[in-house]
């Protein structure tokens, strides 16, 4: 059944929008769209190595976006620059490297569309076995944090006194956000992670009134953006990321129409 | 452990700078099991800071804090909340502790506010949102609460009510109490322990030993002092910008 490269990429797609739900509401919450921009810029040069060193390629991706955070985290202590010009120096600066070493690298031919944008042929059926063994990984370390993580969200300074230990939860989150574009690049495309990330949640917001709610309809507007982008993307040749992300503003666009409505009950 | 097991918290001439000017020092004080232990002072004066040295929220401080209970309620003086999180009155009390639904509605009730459990928070008054954040404190049946200012903005009658509730609390849950408050009448007649604060201990002791101290009166006027007793004024030391004391 996985011979079919469209199944292949329907199957890694699903598997990617279970984890990118719950994530992308943290993202959301916390106001982590730059950052997770970042990690997700940096990554292109995890793929560069992992082509020179012929290593996996999600396992070198999530090893240099941990190693950006880690750095990004250091700057932070270290100077006194802002957060968003930290992170842009450190996405620019990555994805400029990254392509530099791209350019080296002319015994390899490279798709830097595919890299960019994703590709549905490309998922292997190895790719499906990362997705479906680190996506349930990252599902259950989100659900072991989920308490500290979350209130510290809604206030550091409850989290801290309360004793849930904040910095270690956000330092585990931010290994998760690295784990995710690992397992995500080849699909999306690493200049539409935050994308998918971002605007199913963000949908997801404008009709829940929970948390909790919030959370489930992020998830689903991920399965249902992958189901709708993989069938245009399939039936028009697009590229698969464009077309995903296309789909889950389509989502988002609905969900305002939701909101006109109950704004006019209320009046 | 601590010799004493009935020691929640305990401080040692414990301070907290930033950039080098002193917030609060010299602060020792302990809180202990069934006792309420009051900070006063004026605007400035280091309570809030104190309370949060306490709590462990700062960690690079000057002295010593030890704590043996990490069972903690905090209701802070000030509270930001980002509403692009979705949240109801009930999921912001399940905040950092699984609780059931009949403790949820306990709390609620004895703060007056069972009425707002699915409402969102955002929603609320001013008022309103106090009173949620004193029951989600005692909500979890804490071995320490720590209350600043926790009834500001509440209604004059609610204000007595939510006094007499703390006072009651102590004595159930057998707890211990670090409360900041302005209200002198109420902290002279529901404290065991009143420490007055400038940026250092002024001073501290029983409601009456404090109310009879020079500094407190120089702090807060003859008037407050007259609450319990009379006695004559005098400064012997003036703070400058820096935090520093000088002795007149």
């Amino acid at each position: 059944m996985f011979d079919d490269f469209f199944i292949r990429a329907l199957v890694a797609g699903l598997g990617i929008a279970f984890v990118t739900g719950p994530l992308g509401c943290f993202v959301i919450w916390r106001r982590l769209s730059y950052f997770g921009d970042t990690l997700a810029h940096s990554a292109l040069l995890g793929v560069t190595l992992a082509y020179t060193l012929e290593f996996n390629i999600a396992l070198s991706v999530f090893i240099i976006s941990s190693l950006i955070a880690l750095i990004l985290i250091q700057l932070q202590k270290r100077t006194n620059l802002p957060g968003d010009a930290l992170l842009g120096l450190l996405a620019h600066s990555s994805l400029a490297v990254g392509l530099v070493v791209i350019g080296f690298l002319t015994f390899i031919r490279f798709d830097i569309m595919g890299l960019l944008f994703g590709d549905i042929l490309a998922v292997t059926a190895d790719d499906l076995l990362i997705i479906w063994i680190g996506g349930p990984l990252i599902l259950l370390i989100l659900k072991l944090i989920w308490k500290p993580l979350f209130a510290s969200t809604v206030n550091y300074e409850l989290a801290e006194a309360e004793g849930l230990n904040p910095d270690r939860a956000k330092a585990i989150f931010t290994i998760l956000m690295a784990g995710i574009i690992a397992i995500s690049i080849k699909m999306v495309g690493l200049l539409l992670i935050t994308g998918m990330l971002i605007i199913p949640a963000a949908m997801a917001r404008n009709i829940s009134s929970s948390p909790q709610s919030m959370v489930i309809y992020s998830v689903l507007g991920g399965l249902l953006s992958v189901i709708l982008g993989l069938f245009t993307s399939l039936q028009f040749n697009t590229s698969s990321g464009p077309s995903i992300i296309a789909a889950s503003l389509f989502l988002f666009i609905l969900s305002l129409v939701k909101i006109k409505q109950s704004i006019k009950l209320k009046n | 452990m601590s010799l004493n097991q009935n020691i929640l918290v305990k401080l040692k001439q414990a301070g907290f700078r930033i950039n080098g000017k002193w917030l609060v020092k010299g602060v020792s004080l302990q809180i202990e099991k069934g006792k309420i232990v009051t900070l006063i002072g004026p605007n400035g004066s280091g309570k809030s800071t104190t309370a949060k040295i306490a709590l462990g929220i700062y960690k690079k401080i000057d002295g010593e804090v030890e704590k043996y209970t990490n069972k903690v309620g905090y209701v802070p003086q000030k509270i930001s909340i980002d509403w692009t999180l979705p949240l109801r009155v009930n999921d912001f009390m399940v905040l950092t502790e699984n609780l059931k639904d009949e403790a949820i509605k306990e709390a609620l009730s004895l703060t007056g506010v069972i009425h707002l459990k699915d409402k969102n928070l955002g929603d609320l008054s001013g008022g309103e949102f106090q009173r949620v954040l004193l029951a989600r404190a005692i909500s979890k049946k804490p071995d320490l609460l720590v209350l600043d200012e926790p009834v500001q903005g509440v209604d004059f009658t609610g204000e007595i009510a939510l006094y007499e509730l703390i006072k009651k609390i102590s004595d159930e849950l057998n707890c211990g109490i670090l409360l900041i408050s302005h209200d002198l009448h109420t902290v002279m007649s529901a404290t065991d322990h009143v420490v007055c604060l400038n940026g250092h201990v002024c001073c501290s002791g029983s409601p009456l030993d404090v109310a009879k101290n020079n500094e407190y009166k120089a702090l807060f006027g003859e008037q407050a002092s007259q609450i319990l007793t009379r006695y004559k004024h005098s400064h012997d030391h003036i703070h400058t910008n820096e935090g520093e004391i000088k002795k007149n």
